[in-house]
């Protein structure tokens, strides 16, 4: 028999028993709905998460670091370290090396240094950071009061708006606009008379004896900034040192301003140029994460990124996602059930018609083939059935959620997610479902003798 | 009425010492005891006896619906006891057509989509089932009821029905088994000249399970007298 006529047949025996086939059909799309429901659940709840991060601007990001400085966040790369003093220093050359790395957009210092902002008469002491321009894309300026730097190394000045409140704690938004001066350290070159030796380009003399002579002075500095925009939270998340900042500059202006960091003492005492402590280097596409992160361990330095955290959180959403998927497939496991019931009692019911379909010439696979097609077509009506109403249930659940966080002043966020893969997949799966549980009637039908049937009235 | 030997006719249908038996709690029923017949192209035979002389059992090896215990049953020299399930389903849908006592249509259907059945066993086109299934129907005079149901058709038109379907495939042998037990005596005789009609139109081998010899003696070619399973006699006729 052909596809079609198996497909039509099944249809006009499903007919038949409208209300039983029906219930069982419901009975599947609740199967299917309940599978459905928790799956997108775990990914909603995965995209969350994922998005927080995300939002946090490090999945892009590789942090990197000399392994002449501290400990890395992995001890065993410090145990294999056995000269650090050989290992390359994070410098300009270091950095523009990076640069030309394939799939980096942008190698930027973590500039992070004490200020003082005076406004109104005041002084107010702030840690100052430098942002680079792709920071605009980070989700803590989505709700930025004002807007962002005019330009990469424009005097201006974001605040967070917990020191905007206190340069002005009636009214923080009127600071956008106005100009503050902003007192910090700069970090100037020795004499070269002072130690008889030539200047290198960061303003300190070279080390080119065995002589400890070296260094750079810090000198006050005041720097007048207009206050271009106010955020509410820190950027990334607060999870990079750029982010425990109050008072944020383009990260030009400060590598302009040539502002002394806390780092700074460790190249004097090393008897380098200037180096860096931390660069972030940013990946075109998070995919290319690892290749680029692999490149610069191959140049000698320590690297690290949010991938290395996320492993174990994915890891969690994986079990999370199994757990759901179980509980979810019970309801389906229940449908089952009722789908070999269903068609037992066609089988126990249609035993003359069977019968009668062999005599005139249906084979065994045939009658075994017009089952499996009615459970396939109960499992598609059932799965798609199921993928309506898991979606209802979803906005139903996103929806209530919704008004949860509200009522406690949170954003709307959606925990409920539907990848369109898990349409196809749970009608699929749905039908594969049905057809296991058809296989029992359908082979018990196919093994009816047909004489015994027909005598069966 | 003279006796008929074996090799009379060219043989289409043949049976070898061919047994069909049946444990019974502890006993065996002998169905079909040890019967050798042969049946010619385009002959139109009765099987006749009484209740449980074996002549259903016969009939169902025949339409290798049942598999003989020991023997052999040979249907233009295939031995259907040799063949697989799948096989003997093909074998079914386009040797053999049957019509039953019971007409056996599927109540659920229009009588079209009935006649329509083997040929979707058989994978025949759509296009040319319909039309086959029409015409079939109409050279049994229900034409005009192609939509109808077999609930709203008689006893005597569901059997009509039933012999359509059987010839949906064109098969070479048709099997009656009782074709008029559940017709009154006139519908039965207009059945039996139907597939006399047929059978003569189509040259196609009749086998026609009966217990009443005179419509038998009026319409088949031969009688065949079974009891107890064996083979007592046979008589052609005139």
């Amino acid at each position: 028999m052909t596809g079609y006529d198996l497909f039509d047949l099944a249809v006009r025996n499903l007919r038949q028993s409208k209300l039983r086939n029906g219930l069982t059909t419901v009975g599947i799309s609740v199967g299917v709905a309940s599978l459905v429901a928790m799956l997108s659940l775990g990914v909603g709840l995965q995209k969350l998460a994922t998005r927080r991060l995300a939002g946090s601007g490090m999945f892009d990001t590789v942090f990197v670091t000399s392994k002449q400085d501290f400990r890395g966040m992995d001890r065993e790369d410090d145990q294999k370290t056995e000269h650090p003093e050989k290992e390359p220093l994070l410098d300009q050359p270091a950095r523009d090396q990076m640069t030309r790395l394939k799939y980096v957009t942008e190698v930027e210092p973590e500039v992070r240094v004490m200020g003082e902002v005076v406004y109104d008469g005041q002084t107010h002491f702030g840690f100052v950071t430098g942002l680079p321009v792709s920071a605009r894309e980070n989700e803590a300026f989505d709700n930025l009061e004002g807007k962002f730097f005019s330009g990469p190394s424009a005097e201006d000045v974001i605040l967070l708006n917990d020191f905007a409140k206190e340069l002005n704690p009636k009214d923080p938004k009127q600071l956008i606009g106005q100009e503050i001066t902003l007192r910090y350290g700069e970090r100037q070159a020795l004499p070269a008379e002072s130690t008889g030796r030539p200047q290198l380009s960061g303003g300190e003399t070279a080390d080119t004896s065995s002589s400890d002579n070296f260094g750079f002075s810090v000198v006050r500095k005041t720097q007048a900034l207009k206050v271009v925009g106010i955020i509410q939270e820190e950027p990334y998340g607060g999870m990079r040192a750029v982010s425990r900042g109050r008072i944020f500059l383009p990260v030009d202006l400060t590598e302009k301003l040539n502002m002394a960091q806390f780092t700074d003492m460790r190249s004097s005492l090393r008897g380098a140029g200037k180096t860096y402590m931390t660069l972030t280097v940013r990946v075109k596409d998070p995919g290319k994460v690892s290749e680029v992160q692999d490149a610069i361990n191959k140049m000698g330095f320590r690297t690290f990124s949010i991938l290395d955290a996320t492993k174990s959180l994915r890891r969690f959403f994986t079990v999370l996602d199994l757990f759901l998927g179980i509980f979810g497939s019970l309801a389906l496991a229940v449908a089952t059930l009722a789908i070999i019931n269903t068609l037992v009692m066609a089988v126990l019911e249609r035993r003359r018609e069977i019968g009668i379909m062999k005599a005139i010439g249906a084979s065994d696979g045939d009658v075994k083939g017009l089952f499996f097609a009615e459970a396939g077509a109960m499992g598609f009506f059932g799965g798609v059935l199921g993928i309506v109403l898991g979606l209802a249930i979803g906005k139903a659940i996103n929806i209530g959620t919704g008004i949860y966080l509200r009522r406690h002043q949170l954003p709307a966020e959606a925990v409920w997610i539907m990848p369109p893969w898990l349409i196809g997949a749970a009608i699929a799966f749905s039908i594969l479902v049905s057809l296991l549980a058809g296989l029992y009637p359908a082979s018990r039908a196919a093994r009816l003798d047909p004489v015994q049937t027909l005598k069966y009235e | 009425m003279r006796s008929v030997s074996a090799s009379e006719a060219t043989a289409t249908v043949r049976t070898e010492r061919v047994c069909r038996y049946y444990p019974m709690g502890g006993s065996i029923i002998r169905a079909v005891d040890g019967i050798s017949l042969s049946v010619g192209r385009g002959e139109f035979v009765a099987l006749l006896g009484q209740s449980g002389s074996g002549k259903s059992t016969l009939l169902n090896l025949l339409a290798g619906l049942d598999r003989p215990t020991s023997g052999s049953v040979l249907v233009q020299d295939r031995d259907l006891a040799s063949m697989s399930s799948e096989e003997l389903a093909r074998y079914r849908r386009s040797d053999v057509g049957m019509v039953f006592q019971a007409f056996h249509l599927i109540p659920s259907m229009t009588i079209t989509d009935n006649v329509e059945l083997p040929m979707r066993f058989a994978e025949v086109e759509r296009a040319e089932r319909t039309q086959r299934a029409r015409q079939s129907l109409e050279q049994v005079g229900l034409g005009h009821r192609l939509e109808h149901r077999p609930s709203e058709l008689s006893g005597g038109e569901q059997q009509r029905v039933s012999l359509a379907r059987a010839l949906a495939n064109r098969p070479q042998l048709l099997l009656a088994d009782e074709p008029t037990g559940n017709l009154d005596s006139r519908t039965g005789e207009d059945i039996l000249n139907l597939i006399r009609d047929l059978s003569l139109a189509l040259g196609m081998t009749v086998v026609m399970v009966t217990h009443e010899r005179a419509l038998a003696e009026r319409f088949a070619q031969r009688l065949i007298f079974l009891g107890d399973g064996k083979l007592l006699s046979q008589e052609a006729l005139a």
